[in-house]
C-alpha cells in the first residue's frame, strides 16, 4: 500500500519535425509523487513542463517510458479508459479557465458528473454544493463571461473538485490573474491539500507561486534539474 | 453519459446558433416538403387513372368490326358491317365470357320541353350495364323484352339529365329523340372521364333494335358497330380472347391465312399500361424531389463539419473532464439527427399543406398518404445519420491534447 500515486519511469516525449528528425520535449524523466503531496513543477517556457503536465493528466501519452497513475500504466490504456481516469481521478485547472462559454456556471460545474453517468438533477445538486464551497453559490445561473477572472478560476476549481478526484493538476492557474487574486487562489489550493488531503500539482514559472507548495520539481531542457523542498531548490537555481 | 443527457447537450448547442440551425434545417424542410408534394401529385394522378379504370368496368374487351374498302380506300376499323347481333349471341355462349353488349352508336338531338341537347345515343342490350359495371341512381334499365319488341325507352347519363332536366328526376317523363317520343326508364350513376378524356356521362342508351329500326335506319339489318365483352375473371381473359377470335373467324367463314375482318382489343390491358405509365411518372417525380433531400443532407454534413472545427476547443475541454469518444460522437450525431428530424417534420407539414394549396389553386387531384410522409421521414432520418456520422466521428477521433490546444 506504500505505492506512490504518481510514478514516472524514464519518460521520453519527442515530436517529429519531418524527415525522420524529431525534437525531444522530455528526456528520460524519473520521479514519484505520493498521495497528499503539494508539488510545484517550475521551469522556463519551453522547458517541457507543460508536456509533462499533459502526460501526468492523461491528456497525452509518452513516446517511451512509463507513467503509472494509481498503479495503472497509462500507456496501456484505451482512449475511453483514459477518459474515465480523467473523469474520476483527476481535476484540471487551466490558465485560461476553459469554461464552456454558452453554459451557465452551474452547468459547467455539473458537466463532469454527467460524464460520470449521473442524471441531471443529481449532478446539479452536487454542483450547487460545490459552488457553495468556493463561495460562488449565488452566481450559479450566470454565464462565465459575466464573471471576473478570479471568479471564473474558482468555478474551474469547483468543476475540478466536483467528482472528488484524488489529484488536481493546475497548469499556470494564476497566469491570467492579478497578484492578489493569485494569492487567494493559491491559498484555496493550500486549504484543499491540507483539509481534504487532495494531491496537488501546480505548474508555474513564477517562484512566488511555486513557494505555496512544499516540494518543487525544477524542469530545464526536458530534464529534472532539481527536486526537493521548495526553498532549497529555489536557492540552487538562483546560484 | 446517459443518452438523455447527451440529447440535452445536443439540443443546447442547436439552440445556441439558431440562425445557422434554421438555415441548415431549411435544406431538409425543402427536401422533405418537395418529396411529399411530388408524391402527392403523382399519387393524385394514379388515383385519377385508377378511378377511370374502375369506371370503365373490369376484364373488358372491345370487338370492332373490320375496315371496309370503297374505291380502293380502306376506311378504318368499325366501318365494315361485319359484326352482327347473331355474333353477339354466339359469343355469349362461350364459357369464359360473362356478358356481351353489342353497341350501335350514333349522334342524335334529344328534346325535352324547351331544352335540347345533342349526344351519343347508343343502341345496346341489357348486358351493357353488366359489362360496364354501371348502376342506376334512379329508375332501372331496359330488359330483353324491350330489345325483342323494340320499344321506345331510354336510359340517360348524368350529363344529359343535367342539360335537359336540371335538378328534376326525369324517370317516367317522355323526351323526343329525332322527333320520336321515348319514355325515360332510368338514370345512370356518374362515371366521370374515361381514360381518353371523353365524358362517359354524356350518353343515352336505347334498345339496340329500336336504334336500328326506328332511329338510325336499317342499312344493314342486324349489324352492330362494336361489342363490349366482359370475361369471367382476369385470368380467363387470354382464353376468352382466343375463343372470341376462333368463333368469329369460323362464323365469318375466314380461311386460314386470311386476315381477320374484326379487331379484338383488351381494354383492361390498355388500362394497366396507363396505370403503369402514371406510376412511373410518380416515381420519377419522387426521385427528382429526393435529390433535394440529398442536397439537404449534404448541407447538414457541411454545417456539422464547420461546427466540429469551430468547437474543437470545446471538445477538448469536454474530453479533459472525462467525455468518452462515444459521448462526443453521440452528441454531434444527435445534433445532426435532430436537425434532420425537426426539418423533415416541418417539411412534411409544408408538403402536406402545399399539396392542398396546389389542389385548390391548380385544381389538380392530390393524394397524401401516410406511407409517403413516413417514407420521406425515414429517408430524412437516414440522411441525418449518414451525413452526421462523418463529422461526429471526426469530432470523437480528436486527440484530447490537440483539441484543447486548438485556438
Amino acid at each position: 500500500m506504500n505505492r506512490p500515486l504518481i510514478r514516472a519511469v524514464d519518460l521520453v516525449k519527442s515530436y517529429p519535425i519531418g524527415a525522420g528528425e524529431s525534437v525531444a520535449a522530455l528526456r528520460h524523466v524519473d520521479f514519484a509523487i505520493d498521495a497528499g503531496e503539494f508539488v510545484s513543477i517550475m521551469g522556463p517556457s519551453g522547458s517541457g513542463k507543460s508536456t509533462l503536465m499533459n502526460i501526468l493528466g492523461c491528456l497525452d501519452t509518452a513516446t517511451t517510458g512509463h507513467y503509472f497513475l494509481n498503479g495503472q500504466d497509462s500507456g496501456r490504456l484505451s482512449a475511453d479508459a483514459l477518459a474515465a481516469l480523467r473523469n474520476r481521478l483527476i481535476g484540471f485547472v487551466f490558465q485560461g479557465f476553459n469554461l464552456l462559454p454558452r453554459k451557465t456556471i452551474l452547468d459547467n460545474v455539473a458537466l463532469p458528473l454527467l460524464y460520470a453517468g449521473l442524471n441531471r438533477p443529481e449532478s446539479h445538486r452536487r454542483a450547487a454544493a460545490g459552488l457553495e464551497r468556493v463561495g460562488l453559490g449565488s452566481l450559479a445561473r450566470q454565464r462565465p463571461n459575466q464573471l471576473s477572472g478570479g471568479q471564473q478560476q474558482r468555478v474551474a476549481i469547483a468543476r475540478a473538485l466536483v467528482n472528488e478526484p484524488r489529484l488536481i493538476l493546475a497548469d499556470e492557474p494564476t497566469g491570467n490573474l492579478d497578484s492578489r487574486t493569485s494569492e487567494d487562489i493559491m491559498k484555496l489550493f493550500g486549504q484543499l491539500n491540507e483539509a481534504r488531503g487532495i494531491t496537488l500539482i501546480v505548474v508555474t514559472h513564477e517562484p512566488d507561486i511555486a513557494r505555496h507548495a512544499r516540494r518543487l520539481i525544477h524542469v530545464v531542457d526536458g530534464m529534472i534539474a532539481g527536486d526537493g523542498a521548495v526553498e532549497s531548490v529555489l536557492q540552487r537555481t538562483a546560484s | 453519459m446517459i443518452v438523455r443527457e447527451i440529447l440535452g447537450e445536443a439540443g443546447q448547442s442547436m439552440g445556441a446558433n439558431r440562425l445557422r440551425t434554421g438555415l441548415t434545417m431549411l435544406g431538409m424542410i425543402i427536401g422533405v416538403g418537395a418529396v411529399v408534394l411530388m408524391l402527392a401529385i403523382g399519387q393524385g394522378a394514379q388515383y385519377m387513372v385508377s378511378e377511370s379504370i374502375a369506371s370503365m368496368g373490369s376484364n373488358l374487351f372491345i370487338v370492332l368490326s373490320g375496315s371496309s374498302t370503297s374505291g380502293g380506300l380502306r376506311t378504318g376499323s368499325g366501318t365494315a358491317p361485319t359484326l352482327t347481333l347473331k355474333d353477339a349471341e354466339a359469343i355469349e355462349e362461350l364459357p369464359d365470357v360473362e356478358a356481351v353488349a353489342p353497341v350501335m352508336p350514333n349522334n342524335a338531338p334529344l328534346i325535352h320541353g324547351a331544352s335540347n341537347w345533342s349526344t351519343m345515343v347508343a343502341g345496346t342490350t341489357p348486358s351493357y350495364f353488366a359489362a360496364r359495371d354501371w348502376s342506376f341512381v334512379s329508375g332501372e334499365g331496359f330488359t330483353e323484352n324491350d330489345v325483342r319488341s323494340a320499344t321506345r325507352v331510354v336510359v340517360l347519363g348524368q350529363r344529359v339529365v343535367q342539360n335537359l332536366f336540371g335538378d328534376e328526376d326525369p324517370v317516367g317523363t317522355t323526351i323526343r329523340i329525332k322527333n320520336s317520343p321515348f319514355l325515360v326508364l332510368g338514370v345512370l350513376a356518374p362515371k366521370g372521364q374515361s381514360l381518353d378524356g371523353r365524358d362517359q356521362d354524356d350518353t343515352a342508351l336505347v334498345p339496340v333494335t329500336t336504334a336500328q329500326r326506328q332511329l338510325f335506319g336499317d342499312q344493314f339489318p342486324g349489324m352492330v358497330r362494336f361489342m363490349m365483352i366482359k370475361a369471367r375473371t382476369r385470368e380467363s381473359m387470354p382464353w376468352a380472347e382466343q375463343g372470341i377470335r376462333d368463333l368469329l373467324r369460323s362464323r365469318h367463314r375466314l380461311r386460314p391465312g386470311q386476315e381477320d375482318d374484326f379487331t379484338v382489343r383488351n381494354l383492361t390491358a390498355l388500362a394497366q399500361t396507363a396505370a403503369g405509365t402514371t406510376r412511373a411518372m410518380s416515381m420519377m417525380l419522387g426521385s427528382i424531389a429526393s435529390v433535394s433531400l440529398l442536397v439537404g443532407g449534404i448541407g447538414i454534413m457541411n454545417i456539422m463539419l464547420v461546427s466540429v472545427t469551430e468547437r474543437t476547443r470545446e471538445i477538448g475541454i469536454r474530453m479533459a473532464i472525462g467525455a468518452r469518444r462515444r459521448d462526443i460522437l453521440l452528441q454531434f450525431l444527435f445534433e445532426a439527427l435532430m436537425i434532420s428530424l425537426l426539418g423533415s417534420l416541418i417539411g412534411a407539414l409544408v408538403g402536406f399543406f402545399g399539396a392542398f394549396a396546389v389542389s385548390r389553386i391548380v385544381g389538380m387531384t392530390v393524394v397524401v398518404t401516410v406511407w409517403s410522409v413516413l417514407l420521406a421521414f425515414l429517408v430524412a432520418a437516414s440522411v441525418g445519420i449518414f451525413f452526421g456520422f462523418y463529422p461526429a466521428r471526426k469530432a470523437a477521433g480528436l486527440r484530447p491534447i490537440e483539441a484543447l490546444r486548438y485556438q
